[in-house]
């Protein structure tokens, strides 16, 4: 295994490795099992961008940038917007009112099922980008 | 048609992000000016449509209140959310030559998504029907405002903009704290179903705690005397064009949602019956309009004398709202009318000064007449109309709560307006002076080299000053649109 950084923090850049595959992992499954467990958008977006900031943290910002440049991230926060208000106008344009889910499937309770999905995928998008470059910021000022 | 209400706020919401992606400094003018006619069209749509004393409910989701979210209009936020939209769709067409000297232009994006954003924030506090979606477009507004407001040419604006983030940020958390209280004594959060269940709330003590936070919190977002410390800074450092659209938006939505509160959530037998909160608002207002056009008179900068002017002309809101009737609720809400267009005309012209002589100093704007003709013009009508002279807004608003005064038998408080009226005519009779008259002093200022600010500056400008004009001389339209807002708050939800 490649160690970076002048060799130091040996341990903790070899834990870190270990560690990011299963944070984005736990994010994911907190996104996508929150229409029926605990979680949503908002804790998975806040715990896989939680991943991006220990890799920071550990083998530095510039090497971050170069995984997660913040042009892609200024991208992303439009598109978490857009991903959650662009439902509400595909509801609209479907025929009922902002935001109800109602019209998205055959079934009423499968459309309620899908809005849900692509709202807190929005939210989890933005969230992450937003959290990502709070740290960009902090993290680049002398 | 029925998606309307939910248009007026996704339009600009849904916008804001795309400005983000486009990024090019022209398209996103482009993208933000387009956007903003559209809101300003879709509310004028809004507004016909309530005209007659109808109201429009809009269930987000199709969740029926009390149960889900719903917008509520009608003719008491209607006009405000024209007003709102109406503004921003003006001051942006300004904005695009006045932001290129204060805004780098790799940055210009983030300034109108940011725009963007406020105005969705505002728009969307003025017609939503659920207190806790007010403090949630309330905090979508503010964090935009304290955005633009960092944009401004200096440091000092950054400091202005954490001075407004700290003490804004004490005034939201106050509002929430009250719709918190609110929310454990009645158990409902949609402002229909408040006003009926806080008459029979088992926990009045939680009623009243709610009411303190609510009045304490909102008074700082109005920027009512006391508690007007963020305003100053935060209009001198802004860029002219944010200063132009707060001080005609942002205070005027807050005093709504004031109105709202206390007349048709509490309803006036609460707020002003039982609470007297009359004491407490009209020596406010009387402490606003006295105190700030005194201390106006001696600013030696025109955008912080201009922006004392605007908490002396809260307080006359202020005074109509403490009333608490038919007149006086009436005049509260024509002047929030009149007083957006006038000083948004005067921000403007105040933005076409900076643009050509570079600071609003008020000492180096002698003979400014002779080298900017239409600024000036526009300054000047704008100016008769803040100071109230016949045929301009000012006169109609003034006239009408000077008169509601006196229907209740408030003759002290009239005459004091009256003084402030003169103060007024003293700081703006001072600057019309110097632009007109007063010989430049030697050789420090270059009369030569001030041309006319561009045309895309000075056509929204004068459609202000036009719509300003209009309104002064037909005062009769704004009036009955105000005597509809002002019967519509009195009554409560039907």
């Amino acid at each position: 295994m490649k160690i970076y950084a002048r060799q130091r923090h040996r341990v903790l850049q070899v834990i870190t490795r270990l560690m990011v595959p299963f944070v984005l992992m736990f994010g994911l499954y907190v996104q996508f099992h929150g229409d029926y467990g605990p979680g949503g958008g908002f804790q998975a977006g806040v715990i896989f961008a939680s991943a991006f900031i220990l890799y920071g943290l550990i083998f530095g910002l510039q090497r971050t940038r170069r995984v997660l440049p913040p042009s892609v991230l200024r991208w992303l926060m439009a598109l978490g917007v857009l991903i959650y208000a662009g439902t509400g106008v595909l509801t609209m344009l479907l025929g009922g009112n902002l935001l109800d889910y109602d019209v998205l499937a055959h079934d009423p309770l499968h459309g309620q099922h899908w809005g849900i999905f692509a709202v807190e995928l929005g939210v989890g998008v933005t969230v992450t980008a937003v959290m990502v470059s709070l740290f960009y910021g902090f993290a680049s000022k002398r | 048609m029925d998606q309307l209400p939910a248009l007026q706020v996704m339009l600009p919401l849904v916008m804001a992000p795309l400005v983000v992606i486009v990024r090019h400094p022209k398209w996103s003018w482009a993208l933000a000016t387009i956007t903003s006619f559209l809101a300003c069209w879709v509310s004028w749509l809004l507004l016909q449509q309530v005209m007659d004393g109808s109201v429009i409910r809009y269930a987000i989701g199709g969740w029926e209140a009390p149960t889900g979210i719903e917008f509520y209009i009608d003719r008491a936020n209607a006009g405000v959310a024209l007003l709102v939209s109406g503004l921003s769709s003006l001051v942006l067409v300004y904005a695009y030559h006045s932001i290129q000297r204060t805004v780098d232009k790799s940055k210009h994006y983030l300034f109108y998504a940011g725009w963007l954003l406020c105005l969705t924030g505002l728009i969307g506090m003025v017609i939503t029907g659920d207190a806790f979606n007010v403090f949630v477009f309330l905090e979508i507004s503010s964090l935009s405002t304290y955005m633009l407001i960092a944009f401004g040419s200096d440091r000092r604006a950054l400091v202005a903009s954490y001075r407004y983030l700290v003490l804004g940020s004490v005034g939201a958390s106050f509002i929430l704290i009250g719709i918190g209280f609110l929310y454990a004594a009645t158990g409902t959060l949609n402002m229909v179903d408040l006003a009926v269940r806080i008459p029979d709330s088992e926990s009045p003590r939680a009623v009243l705690v709610a009411f303190s936070f609510l009045t304490v919190g909102l008074m700082i977002k109005a920027a009512v005397f006391p508690l007007h410390g963020w305003l100053l800074n935060a209009y001198h450092h802004a860029p002219i064009a944010v200063t132009a659209f707060l001080a005609g938006t942002a205070t005027k939505v807050s005093l709504y949602i004031l109105m709202r509160m206390f007349f048709s959530i509490f309803g006036d037998d609460y707020s002003f019956g039982l609470m007297l909160l009359n004491w407490v608002l009209l020596p406010a207002a009387i402490a606003s309009f006295l105190i700030m056009s005194l201390v106006a008179i001696y600013q030696t900068d025109l955008r912080r004398m201009l922006a004392y002017s605007s908490v002396a002309q809260i307080g006359y809101i202020l005074a109509g709202i403490s009333l608490a009737t038919q007149q006086g609720l009436t005049a509260a809400v024509v002047h929030m009318f009149n007083h957006g267009m006038v000083k948004a005309t005067l921000f403007m012209s105040v933005g076409c000064i900076l643009y050509r002589v570079g600071n609003t100093h008020i000492p180096s704007l002698d003979r400014l007449m002779s080298r900017m003709p239409f600024t000036v013009v526009a300054f000047i009508i704008a100016g008769l109309g803040l100071v109230g002279v016949p045929l301009t807004v000012g006169f109609v608003s003034k006239f009408t709560l000077i008169s509601a005064l006196l229907e209740q038998g408030w003759w002290p408080a009239a005459v004091m307006i009256l003084v402030s009226s003169v103060m007024a005519t003293a700081y703006i009779g001072r600057v019309i002076y110097l632009m007109l008259f007063r010989e430049a002093r030697g050789s420090t200022v270059t009369s030569h080299g001030y041309r006319e600010v561009p045309i895309l500056m000075l056509v929204p400008m004068y459609v202000l000053l036009a719509l300003g004009l209009y309104f002064g001389i037909f005062g009769s339209q704004t009036l009955s649109l105000a005597e509809g807002a002002a019967s519509t708050l009195l009554g409560g939800y039907q």
